[in-house]
This record gives structure tokens, sequence and C-alpha cells, in this order.
């Protein structure tokens, strides 16, 4: 039995509108027009324990709710879902007692109280024991270098500092799985970096499951080794990394002027800037390079990658109803 | 997994001393809130006075008891279920409610807790200084026939002690049926509003309730809202006497009783909503 099981979890929500201006709003007084929208259509994937995955999808896509019917916010309209062996809006409670849960849009933390005052509040929650929590939080502390911030009220912190206490904080009860909601939203480099470094500790040394949500690429290649993509509401495909790179790379040249292509080199160009050629290979690039140098003369030369965004972005709109 | 057995009471407990410790800090709010109700104080003293002396008729109470009544009154306005925690609504508002179902707590218990120390911090602040000022600062000033008088007998002191619990627990339910409705109302201004009118008038704390007229007492006897204020204040006094007053506190744990399981399933049709509609 994988750890998290998800089978044709489905989502509706019916909101209600108004028509825009003052007309629109006397005849919602006396007629509500309601619409449904649905937010997740059949959705199937299941996660064993110890893996680290990405969930990444534009927004609106469904990310936030499939995470918060995990977390036991919210209930399906379809589907099933287990976690542990529990349905998460069935067993509420018992649930929640065993995963951590980070939102980067919002602060789990209590907004007045010193750090380390949440973190203790968190433990008598959680029920944790005083042996445990020590341990536990002296851990974190250290690894989050939260030493300087422990007296702190929870609102002057910085949004970087705020995160890793946040952090902390889904981790007092030591959970076995951990969802993380853009927890790298706003983040500078160094934070980014911190939070990376640390997710990945907890999920190799601990084999801590983790589920995160995403829109920096960045943190999906530094971290994820499988990847969900979903788009309105509909999984588009289960993978690794890699899945996702083709075979195309990227040859950049400077030339020492503006080449005269010919028409069989043209082919190739994606871009040009001047001096500076972008070509799109796929396969047999070394050949092409040595052909082109052979027939120009150039000054330097690099081979990449296509961006993974543009990847994504690509899949994003194929997706697209 | 280090979650221990223990008693789901430390949870709430510890919630509950979180938000008594931060409502505390609003000294200033309690000192003007002292001074305030200490002129309302003064105002409702010299309203019975004239009261008192332009009637030759034998009262349903005495003097020294409606003194009782007015300083007790002042001294627990803040315990009365007339307005709601701002906190919580700011919650309720934002979407952040949702959240709180991230936590191992039954919701009603999680807010229960709060709301109790929403309620009892801000009083205990008002309290003592007015019982003070009432018993020893008004013979100070030359005031002794208008002070606070002891209670009625060691006996009716320790009830009082008794029925003043009930009334915090009564209060926080109340408070609590107001906390769960926002997520209908979603603003609390409606029942800021709304209770200030209502709630003090049954509690007995704009004329004592046994100076209403004869044919509305039973009416005014068989509703929650005398828990909040008369009976305590009447168990002090004596005017419920001492072998009725433990009927007179059972009865406002039943009351008690009614108006959880009302807010209780109150916010089990609320979750659903929450739960099924989103944050």
């Amino acid at each position: 039995m994988p750890q998290i099981f998800v089978e044709n979890l489905e989502k509706r929500f019916r909101v209600a509108e108004r028509k825009a201006g003052l007309w629109g709003a006397f005849r919602g007084l006396v007629h509500r027009h309601y619409r449904d929208v649905e937010a997740l259509h059949g959705v199937s994937f299941s996660i064993e324990p110890g893996e680290l995955v990405g969930y990444i999808g534009p927004n609106g896509a469904g990310k936030s709710t499939t995470i918060k019917i995990l977390s036991g916010i919210l209930v399906p309209s379809g589907g099933h879902c287990e976690v542990n062996g529990l349905v998460p809006w069935k067993n509420r409670v018992l649930h929640v007692a065993r995963i951590g849960v980070v939102f980067g849009q919002r602060t789990q933390l209590w907004w007045d109280l010193p750090v380390i005052e949440s973190f203790e509040l968190l433990r008598d929650i959680y029920r944790v024991a005083p042996v445990d929590f020590t341990r536990t939080a002296d851990e974190l502390i250290e690894l989050l270098e939260l030493s300087p911030l422990l007296d702190v009220p929870v609102r002057q912190l910085s949004l970087g500092q705020r995160m890793r206490c946040d952090l902390a904080a889904s981790l007092i009860h030591q959970p076995d799985i951990l969802f993380l909601d853009e927890p790298t939203i706003g983040l500078d480099a160094v934070a980014k970096l911190a939070m990376r470094s640390f997710v990945q500790r907890q999920n190799k040394e601990r084999g801590m499951t983790v589920l995160l949500t995403t829109h920096d690429m960045d943190d999906i290649e530094a971290l994820c080794t499988r990847l969900l993509l979903i788009n309105h509401g509909t999984l588009l495909m289960d993978g690794t990394v890699k899945d996702l790179r083709s075979d195309e790379r990227r040859v950049l040249v400077d030339f020492e002027s503006v080449p005269q292509l010919n028409a069989e080199h043209a082919a190739f160009v994606r871009e040009q800037d001047g001096n500076r050629v972008t070509f799109r290979v796929t396969g047999r690039v070394p050949e092409f390079i040595a052909d082109i140098t052979a027939h120009y003369r150039v000054r330097d030369l690099m081979v990449e990658h296509p961006p993974i965004e543009e990847t994504v972005a690509e899949l994003y709109r194929k997706g697209g109803r | 997994m280090s979650a221990t057995t223990a008693s789901p009471w430390r949870a709430y407990l510890a919630v509950a001393m979180t938000r008594f410790k931060m409502v505390l800090q609003y000294r200033a709010a309690a000192f003007a809130g002292f001074v305030t109700q200490l002129f309302w104080g003064f105002v409702k003293v010299m309203v019975f006075v004239a009261f008192f002396e332009a009637s030759n008729e034998v009262q349903p109470m005495t003097f020294s008891e409606v003194l009782v009544y007015v300083w007790l009154g002042q001294g627990l306005l803040a315990l009365l279920p007339w307005n709601v925690d701002a906190e919580i609504a700011g919650d309720i508002r934002s979407g952040g409610v949702a959240y709180e179902l991230l936590r191992p707590l039954d919701l009603y218990g999680f807010w229960f807790a709060r709301t109790l120390a929403f309620r009892a911090a801000p009083t205990l602040l008002r309290l003592f200084p007015m019982l003070i000022f009432a018993y020893w600062g008004l013979p100070l000033i030359g005031l002794a026939e208008w002070a606070l008088p002891m209670p009625d007998s060691f006996a009716s002191g320790f009830l009082f002690v008794f029925s003043v619990t009930a009334t915090l627990a009564l209060s926080t339910a109340f408070t609590m049926v107001m906390h769960v409705a926002l997520m209908w109302t979603i603003s609390g201004e409606g029942f800021n509003r709304l209770m200030p009118g209502i709630v003090p008038v049954f509690a007995g704390l704009i004329i004592p309730l046994p100076l209403f007229p004869d044919w509305l007492q039973p009416y005014l006897y068989w509703q929650p809202f005398r828990g909040l204020a008369d009976v305590p204040f009447r168990i002090y006094s004596g005017h419920i006497p001492v072998n009725e007053a433990l009927f007179e506190i059972a009865m406002q744990w039943v009351w008690f009783a009614v108006i959880v399981v009302f807010g209780y399933r109150l916010l089990m049709r609320a979750r659903i909503k929450l739960v099924v509609q989103g944050g």
C-alpha cells in the first residue's frame, strides 16, 4: 500500500456570481447565479514512503486544492484518497497529527508570539513529550539557524526568516509526511537555497515523504526525483525531471562577424542577434558543431539544455482545453 | 511519531493560556475600561439612591443588595458576551479558519479555549481594581454608604465564586455561538452592535431583574442570560439564600450545556459549509 494514494479525486466549488455594476448588485439581491468551478477533474496518483515529489501546474490548476484535500482541510466532491491508511477528512484529528504542512502564502505561527513560544504551543497542541521536543527543537534550531530569531515576535520577522521558522514549526511533532505549498515563493536566493538543502536533508536522512508545489523550476530540478504536472484539474504528466528534457539542445555561437549562413545551417537557427546565433539542434550535436566551425570563423561556442520553464510552458499550453 | 497519549486538556489549556497572556497586554484598555465603569457605577448608584428615597413602599431588594448588584456588575461587565474576538473574526474573514483544521484538536474545543481566555483576561484586569475601589476606596473618600458590602455570609461568598465560574463558562458558550455565526455573517459588526442592547437588559445589568414588574418575573426567570449576572450577584448579597443557591448554580450549568450543544451543532454545519465550499 503506498503512503499516499489518490484515486479519481474530484472537487467542485460553487461560486456565487454577480454581474458588474449597480444593476448587477440589485439583481444579486433577488436572484443569485451560481457557477460550478471544477478544480479537480479525476486526479489519480500514488506516492511511496521516502519519495520527494514535485507537484507543478499553472495558477488555478488545482495544486493547492489537492494539498488541502490531502491535509484534511477540504472534503472532495468525488473519488478517494488515503494517507498513511487514513482518509484525511474522516479521521482528521488522527491524520493531521502525522503530517506537517507549510503554506508559503500564510504563516501558521502565532503572529504576536515570540518564535519559541509558538514552538512550545505546538508542542502542547501535538502533545509531544518534553524529551522529544527538546531534541527535535534543538536539531531544527541548529539546522535552520534559528537561535537569533527565537525571542522575536513573528510579525517582526522577514519573509525568509519566517519561512525557516514555519518549516521548523511544521516538523516539531516529527511527521512522516511533509506537504509544502509554494514554500519558496517570494524568497531571495540565499533563503531558497537554505530551504532546499534543508528539505533535501529531511528527505534523505529521515526518509520523510515530501510533496511540494512550486512555480520555481529550479526547486524541481534541485529537489525532486519525481514530477506530477497538473492543469485544469487533470494530471498531464507523472514522471521524472529527465522525462521533461527532450533531446533538443541549444547551441549558442559567437561568430567573428555577422555570418552568411547557407540554407542548410539557416534551417537550424532559432534566433539571431548580430554576431550571436542560437541554433536548435536535436541529436548529432558534435557533428553539427564540427560542421559550423569548419564553415565559419567562430569566436566562442556554448551548448545548453532548453530552459525547463519553456518545456513546462509548452506542456501547460498543450494541456489547455 | 512521538505524540504521547497525554490528555488533550493540556493542549486546550495551552491554547487558552497563550491567548490569555496576549489579552493581558492590553493594560491601557483595561484602565480606560475601569475609569468608564467607575463613572457609570456612580451614575447608577445615584439613580438608585433617588429611587429608594422617592418611594415609601417596601422594594423587592434592599439598597445594600442593589449596591452589590451595581458594583459587581461594573466589575464583571467585560464578562458579558457582548462582542466577538477580533482575532477570530479576522481569521474567519481571511479564510484562516480552514488552517486551524490542521491541528489535531476538536475545532469547537480549540475555539472554546481561545474564547474562554478572551472573556476571562479582560475581566480579571478590571474586576480586582473595581472590587478594591468599591470596597475600600469609597469609604476613604467619604462615600461609605455607597460602598460594596461584604458577602452576606461566608457560604454566600464561597458559592458566589462557584457561580461566577459558571458565568464565565456560560458567557464563553454564548460568545462561541456568535463566533460560529460569523461563518455566515463574516463581519462581527452586527453582533457588536446588537448584543450590547440585549444582553445587559436580560442579565439584569440595566435594572436588577427583581425590580422588574411582577408579571414579567416568570419570563425573566426562565432565560439563560440571568446566569450571566443576576444569579451570582444575588447569591453574593444573600438575596438568593444559600439553600437555593446550589439549584441556581446547577441551572447556570444546564443553560451552559444547552448553549454548548447548540453552538457545537452550529459549528458542525458551518464546518460542512467550509470544507465543502472551500475557505
